[in-house]
């Protein structure tokens, strides 16, 4: 069974984002960059359904700059057997809907059963990327999944979906679109064969032309990055804890009016 | 843009339309005001209720399109995203806002692609400008935000529950119903079960005016009663932090933060939380933030409106008293 | 000349940090203070194939080369020491010369499950009364048949109750002097191995360190590693690889002790404003610095020409001598840095300060590394 597993490379969490000299961007200067880590549950699950299926491939997919290639190196560490990257100027200022046209069509040549992708991806938060490829492909899809099991003859997965206030179990008839939540699996580290071995697996460079994708122009753009606006400055209630204590609660209840 | 402002219904599955839903509507009356235009809602249900009709026009919903149809529950994308935009084309609202819950992050992704235009998800204020609108969304785990416009209609948005104030209700105000035809695709997905958690008696995390988290500083599984118990007095939902969760004191999702869940409450109350980045950015635009830890270099005073420097084990059971001799008054 | 890591070097480094900082600390005090070994940890060692980094795939290492073994190793002693040496060790003095000197039956049997993980090896080579002196030699391993006789004690062997079999070297030919020492592959288990007593440390307190006793230790011939005569030249390599190991470990210590420091440094006030903000810190933190980055190029410089294939003995002696001595000097003051906090065992500096001691002591003292390096500025031996 084939999957394939899209994934995207973000700045580490713990990095400082700046914003970049145009007020629209970051400044990339100084960044760590990582394998998205909701990304990273979607690996290691598609990981394990080959394993556990004992055939299949893996194939993992990313949009972005060169540097995009690292991360993708990661993931073939992890143990991925091959990789795309969709890795043309056009996608420069690619929008949510650009980047999912385009993974769609790779998606669309590649003709897995399964996709997995992560439930967003830790930079922009937008998580629509997964859906709307889901509808681009026309295909079925789940997001926030927490379990997964492929059935046994390949032709549908049972899922349970992260809701309010519960889980939503579903059987989907394959090939569809999962988006991983955290809890679904503890991603594992490549280890130093699968890192040493990575150089030798197949990185595609694919360009937009090659997917039969012309200009289209954004349908949102940024109008300013800006810094979150300071908080007021807060007050420490020192004292004994019980008068501490007693002040706060007055100071929620009369002042803030919180309670 | 004297267009319509269409919210979609976030219900109970009961027919029973959701707080999140009045917030929705509250902000598209408040779009609406200042562009001209007007706000409806849609509502597609299995049953929708008449007292839920009700509800949405004292929202502020001028217009009910209601899709009813046993065909839409359980939730599945595939089936209402060709419903809602073969209404959308008939229409051509000029925004469609859509809640942060399960089934309309993924409607509204879905929706997006298939009408060809832009989403901002989780979107927490917006601004009229020049005839177009700008929404702000906070971006990099919350350290940033971002400011993004459409290029052409519908502006399709999800709005992060808690953050937007719904109106005062008009009582009495009746909505126009419609009940339009449209097509409801068979779904190829099939629901097995629904698992609900175990009722804790708290209200649910994302939806709840108070929150009360514990992090590493509660040592242990067991601690966490301390903070129930305070939870009940206030009627608040207790979250963790990822230390708790990832130590397994607390099931992932009660986690709030980057991996986690993202929560606006009125009042946020962290105990033994150092408050990293990642904490952060699933609380941060909570109105009210307190903070009670021992170490007075925790990073979490920085945001905290009130702190407390302190052993929890101590501060919290007295808060539980002082609340409890405030609200039996 | 190029200061760049491989993407491979690099993503090793990262596997090695973050593997270390989620697996290790959390458990690094606790097993300090309990001296419990820690197998859990050492088996994800060998699962991610940290114990047999430059061994090649085909006896199931990882085939990586001597600079992702310095930045892996310099990353787990970052956060526990102990783990760093159980690993040098394995690797430097265990798998390096089976590896290199093994024939292909030894390393399939004394190499393959070693460089994997599912076993560990140690190396016994001083005794209570040779220890510098390593050329005196008072085990015994005397021909019988198609066996050797093994006799005598082995001290401060690193992971000597954990590892499954030792390079154990011994006087083949007394008269012969260091020309008459052979090494031998034991088993555990083999009768008349015996493992009779665990140090009690100052630090690396999670490795173990044990003495061995060997009576009447019959050890099969086709287990001698390399020729009779050729023991004291194997020890004597495996020790310079080795000492490269025990450079990246009080790198890798010193570094640990001094990311602390500048955490604290940021954080901790007095006179009002961050103690960082005080000239005498900052200081500190910037000698500290640049101790620790000048350690850091001897060490890669070491490790490098053994990748190449080249001479690399003088330069891994100055490492080792300049990396441990700088260990000593950085733990103390960050120690000093964190003022009495220092000294209490919850803020863990106290911890590296008593682990980086055994670096200037193990695989040659620094006085010994000093007679190296004379003796080759010198041309004498």
């Amino acid at each position: 069974m084939k999957i394939v597993v899209a994934v995207k490379q973000v700045p580490d969490t713990a990095t400082q984002v700046k914003i970049g000299a145009d007020s629209k961007g970051i400044d990339p200067a100084g960044i760590t960059w990582i394998v998205s880590p909701y990304d990273e549950f979607a690996v290691e699950e598609a990981l394990r359904v080959k394993e556990k299926r004992g055939d299949g491939e893996v194939v993992v997919v990313t949009l972005g700059p060169e540097r995009a290639k690292e991360a993708l190196r990661t993931c073939l560490a992890m143990g991925a057997d091959r990789a795309i990257h969709l890795n043309d100027p056009a996608w420069e200022a690619a929008d949510s809907l650009a980047v999912s046209r385009a993974l769609a069509a790779v998606i669309r040549q590649e003709g897995p059963q399964l996709v997995f992708f992560g439930r967003q991806a830790i930079d922009d938060d937008m998580g629509a990327v997964s859906t709307q490829v889901a509808e681009f492909l026309g295909w079925p899809c789940a997001s926030w999944i927490m379990e997964e099991t492929v059935a046994a003859d390949a032709s549908s997965v049972r899922v349970a979906r992260q809701v309010e206030g519960g889980l939503e179990i579903f059987d989907i008839p394959l090939p569809c679109v999962l988006s991983a939540q955290k809890g679904l699996n503890e991603p594992r580290y490549p280890t130093l064969k699968g890192i040493m071995g990575a150089k030798k697996k197949e990185i595609r460079d694919v360009k937009a032309a090659d997917l039969g994708l012309g200009a289209d122009g954004p349908r949102l753009s940024v109008v300013a990055l800006e810094g979150l606006p300071p908080r007021p400055p807060g007050r420490i209630l020192s004292g004994e804890p019980a008068a501490a204590a007693k002040e706060l609660v007055r100071s929620l209840r009369e002042d803030a009016k919180a309670i | 843009m004297a267009g319509a402002f269409w919210c979609i219904v976030e219900d109970d599955r009961a027919g029973r339309p959701k707080k999140v839903t009045a917030e929705l509507l509250g902000e598209a009356t408040r779009l609406a005001r200042q562009s001209g235009g007007h706000v409806e809602a849609v509502w597609l249900a299995d049953k929708a209720s008449e007292d839920g009709l009700k509800q949405l026009g004292e929202w502020g919903a001028v217009r009910v399109w209601l899709l009813e149809d046993a065909a839409l529950a359980p939730f599945r994308s595939e089936v209402w995203t060709p419903a809602v935009a073969e209404l959308a084309g008939k229409e051509a609202p000029q925004a469609i806002f859509g809640a942060v819950t399960s089934r309309q992050r993924e409607l509204l992704a879905r929706l997006a692609a298939r009408l060809g235009v832009g989403l901002a998800a989780d979107s927490v204020a917006f601004r009229v400008e020049d005839g177009k609108l700008i929404a702000t969304r906070p971006v990099y785990a919350g350290k940033l935000l971002s400011k993004i416009t459409w290029a052409k209609p519908p502006w399709l948005a999800t709005l992060r529950p808690n953050v937007f104030k719904a109106e005062e209700p008009k009582a009495g105000a009746v909505p126009a119903v419609e009940r339009p035809s449209v097509a409801i695709v068979p779904s190829r997905m099939t629901l097995v079960e629904r698992k609900e958690e175990v009722a804790t008696g708290l209200p649910e995390l994302t939806e709840a005016d108070v929150v009360v988290s514990g992090g590493r500083g509660l040592k242990g599984p067991e601690n966490f009663v301390i903070l129930e118990e305070l939870a009940k007095v206030i009627g608040a939902a207790v979250g963790a932090s990822r230390a708790a969760v990832d130590a397994g004191w607390r099931p992932h999702r009660f986690q709030i933060g980057q991996t986690g869940r993202t929560i606006s409450p009125k009042l946020y109350m962290g105990f033994g939380i150092s408050g990293a980045i990642q904490h952060l950015a699933g609380m941060r635009t909570s109105k009210i933030i307190v903070a009670v830890n021992k170490d007075p270099e925790a990073p979490i005073f920085k945001i905290a409106d009130y702190g407390i420097v302190g052993d929890l084990f101590e501060v919290a059971p007295l808060l539980t008293q002082e609340f409890k001799r405030l609200l039996e008054k | 000349m190029k200061l760049e890591l491989t993407e491979e070097q690099q993503m090793i480094q990262a596997l090695a940090r973050e593997f270390a900082e989620k697996e290790v600390q959390p458990v690094a005090g606790r097993l300090d203070q309990e001296a419990r070994f820690p197998h859990e940890t050492v088996k994800r060692m060998g699962e991610l194939g940290f114990l047999g980094i430059a061994v090649p795939e085909a006896y199931g290492g990882a085939g990586a080369d001597p600079v992702a073994y310095v930045l892996a190793l310099e990353e787990i002693a970052k956060v526990c020491a102990s783990h760093a040496v159980i690993m040098s060790v394995n690797n430097s003095l265990y798998c390096d010369p089976v590896l290199k000197y093994g024939t292909e039956d030894q390393r399939r049997k004394f190499l393959t499950p070693f460089a994997s993980g599912q076993k560990i090896g140690c190396f016994a080579l001083t005794e209570p009364q040779a220890g510098s002196d390593a050329s005196n030699q008072h085990t015994l391993a005397v021909p019988d048949g198609s066996r050797y006789v093994l006799n005598g004690r082995k001290a401060f062997v690193t992971n000597g109750r954990e590892a499954a079999a030792a390079l154990v070297v011994a006087q083949t030919d007394a008269a012969k002097g260091r020309h008459g020492i052979s090494a031998f592959l034991v088993e555990k288990g083999t009768p008349g191995f015996l493992v009779p007593k665990v140090e009690d440390k100052l630090g690396i307190r999670a490795s173990d360190t044990a003495e061995f006793v060997f009576e009447d230790c019959r050890v099969p011939a086709e287990n001698r590693l390399g020729s009779e005569g050729m023991g004291f030249k194997i020890a004597m390599s495996s020790l310079d690889g080795g000492r490269i190991g025990i450079a990246a470990q009080a790198l890798g210590i010193a570094a640990g002790a001094f990311e602390r420091s500048v955490a604290y440094a940021k954080e901790r006030k007095a006179f009002g404003v961050p103690i960082g903000q005080h000239q005498m810190v900052q200081w500190m933190l910037a000698d500290m610095a640049t101790a620790i980055d000048a350690a850091r190029l001897l060490v890669w410089r070491a490790a490098t020409l053994k990748g190449a294939g080249q001479p690399f003995g003088v330069e891994a002696s100055m490492a080792k001598l300049f990396a441990s001595e700088m260990a000593m000097k950085v733990t103390t003051d960050a120690i000093q840095v964190h003022g009495g906090y220092g000294y209490i065992k919850e803020f863990q500096v106290e911890r590296y300060f008593r682990d980086a001691k055994i670096t200037q002591i193990y695989e040659g003292t620094s006085q010994i590394q000093k007679l190296v390096i004379a003796r080759h500025l010198l041309g004498t031996q």
